[in-house]
């Protein structure tokens, strides 16, 4: 397994290795890596098509391929506890359900429509607090704003607390006061937990002030590295911006 | 059964005086809770339209059952109706279409099959209509005594996986994001309503027996904030709808099946124009 780790002096790593995904005969995506570190932000760019839901979705086990993906703490495999917040708005607006039943469903094992208790309360209060949303607890998922429900999102992905946050697209849809909030947010997390953060965006002015690493993908991985060394690439300029490659 | 008739002559209820009207008590207070903890299930999962089909399928098995003579026809129905789930479970995650056109053809081609077989060989669809309109007071002890098992599994179930059942139907991305089992969930899910609504089919009526399962959460939602408010007040309404639609029917003479669904549907009306009230 050493071999793995080789070159990875930090504390804790994800690696991708030769990832490939194939859905019946389309190669979706072809001998991808990724290597990111613990209490790195790092984000998955690429245009529409070029694989990035796939990859998460194969991080997340939720298709089959082929490859490898470890993570290890001091150079041991490790389970990986993953964090997904998904893309926000689908959320049926009429479903009587408030944030602490959303946290209830997904982490209590006793049914969230009995009442609950007063200590499960205090818990997802200690949860909302890490992303200054414990105001929202009684509040309808139904009737947050997108700011508000990505926040609660982010909270619930963080609980249990995961060695990986996955973000989809949390910058669509978002004001620039918003995307700037939820950056200086996740820069706190990942100082104050030691978590890896990797995100996909099609937004790219927040990439050189937050991000440290940005893999550009498109079914194979083009270009990773700084933001500024990415967006100066010819990889970059061609990946999107040569007409009738975009899908 | 002679506890709740003796129980039943202890209240001074001039409709309790004949036994099917005991018999047709004691169901309602089954069915009642029973669809009323389905029903925010089937909403929040979008499945309204697909318990209607299970009820479609359902009658076809009934029609198969008949036709080979058997003396419980509602076994087959059973039968066919868990197998009708399971097949659209497996279609649906294979097929590129919504998954509303797949409940669409399942349903079709049911009711198709069922009234082919129903009037095979020209025989008369009377006998079926009892399962169409449904028939309260023609329930048995031991019909009651095996929905009442039903209830008691659902009760285990939602005790132990109420939350796994749930949060697919919320939002099945993050449920599978979590280590949820969304096409369990499903599959275990579809498989009761089958089993419930093929059991309660003859009483209740084929034709409003998915009214039932929709109207007590759609009403709920209208008011409920919370899961524990939607559950509430869907077993509630269910209860009230259940019990006013049964003496209704008895004191007019109409279908309690009819009766009690339209009581849900006034429910819904009003906690709608409640809503509205609210903004």
């Amino acid at each position: 397994m050493s071999h793995i780790h080789r070159g990875c002096d930090h504390a804790c790593c994800l690696q991708v290795k030769d990832l490939s995904v194939k859905i019946g005969s389309d190669v979706i995506l072809d001998h991808i890596n990724l290597h990111m570190h613990c209490g790195q932000i790092a984000a998955l760019i690429g245009p529409n098509g070029a694989g990035k839901s796939t990859l998460i979705r194969a991080i997340l086990g939720q298709v089959d391929y082929e490859g490898d993906i470890r993570f290890s703490t001091e150079g041991r495999s490790q389970a990986l506890r993953i964090g997904y917040v998904p893309q926000s708005p689908t959320f049926e607006v009429g479903d009587p359900m408030s944030v602490l039943d959303l946290f209830r469903l997904c982490n209590s094992k006793l049914p969230a429509i009995l009442p609950p208790s007063r200590k499960e309360r205090q818990r997802v209060v200690e949860c909302l607090q890490r992303v200054h949303g414990e105001h929202l607890l009684d509040k309808r998922v139904g009737s947050l704003s997108g700011g508000e429900l990505q926040r609660v999102l982010l909270a619930l992905a963080l609980e249990p607390m995961p060695h990986i946050l996955i973000l989809d697209e949390p910058l669509s849809g978002v004001d620039v006061d918003g995307m700037h909030m939820l950056m200086d947010m996740l820069d706190e997390l990942r100082k104050t937990l030691d978590i890896s953060i990797l995100m996909t965006t099609h937004d790219f002015s927040m990439l050189e002030q937050y991000v440290d690493t940005v893999f550009l993908l498109k079914k194979n991985m083009l270009f990773s590295g700084a933001p500024k060394a990415v967006l100066q690439s010819s990889d970059f300029a061609d990946a999107f911006f040569t007409g009738g490659e975009k899908k | 059964m002679s506890l709740w008739y003796s129980l039943c002559e202890l209240l001074p209820l001039e409709f309790l005086s004949m036994d099917f009207m005991k018999n047709a008590l004691l169901a309602v207070l089954v069915i009642s809770p029973l669809f009323g903890l389905l029903s925010p299930m089937v909403v929040t999962g979008k499945m309204s339209f697909f318990s209607d089909a299970l009820g479609h399928s359902a009658f076809t098995g009934i029609a198969i059952g008949v036709l080979c003579g058997l003396s419980l026809p509602i076994l087959s129905a059973v039968v066919l109706a868990v197998a009708f789930a399971l097949l659209f479970s497996y279609v649906k995650t294979r097929s590129r279409h919504t998954s509303d056109t797949i409940i669409g053809v399942f349903s079709s081609t049911a009711v198709a099959l069922g009234i082919f077989i129903a009037t095979l060989g020209g025989s008369s669809f009377t006998k079926f209509n009892t399962y169409l309109i449904g028939d309260i007071l023609s329930v048995t002890g031991a019909e009651i005594g095996l929905l009442a098992l039903v209830f008691l599994v659902v009760l285990v179930v939602w005790a132990l996986a109420s939350n796994r059942l749930m949060l697919p139907a919320v939002h099945p991305q993050l449920a599978s994001s979590r280590g949820f089992s969304v096409g369990g969930a499903e599959t275990i899910f579809t498989v009761l309503i089958a089993v419930v609504v093929t059991l309660s089919m003859s009483w209740v009526g084929l034709m409003v027996i998915n009214s039932l399962l929709v109207l007590p959460a759609a009403a709920a939602r209208n008011v409920a904030k919370n899961l524990r408010q939607y559950t509430l007040f869907s077993l509630l309404f269910a209860l009230v709808g259940g019990l006013a639609g049964l003496i209704t029917a008895y004191y007019v003479g109409a279908s309690a099946g009819a009766a009690i669904s339209l009581y849900l549907a006034l429910g819904f009306v009003l906690t709608f124009l409640l809503r509205k009230k609210r903004g």
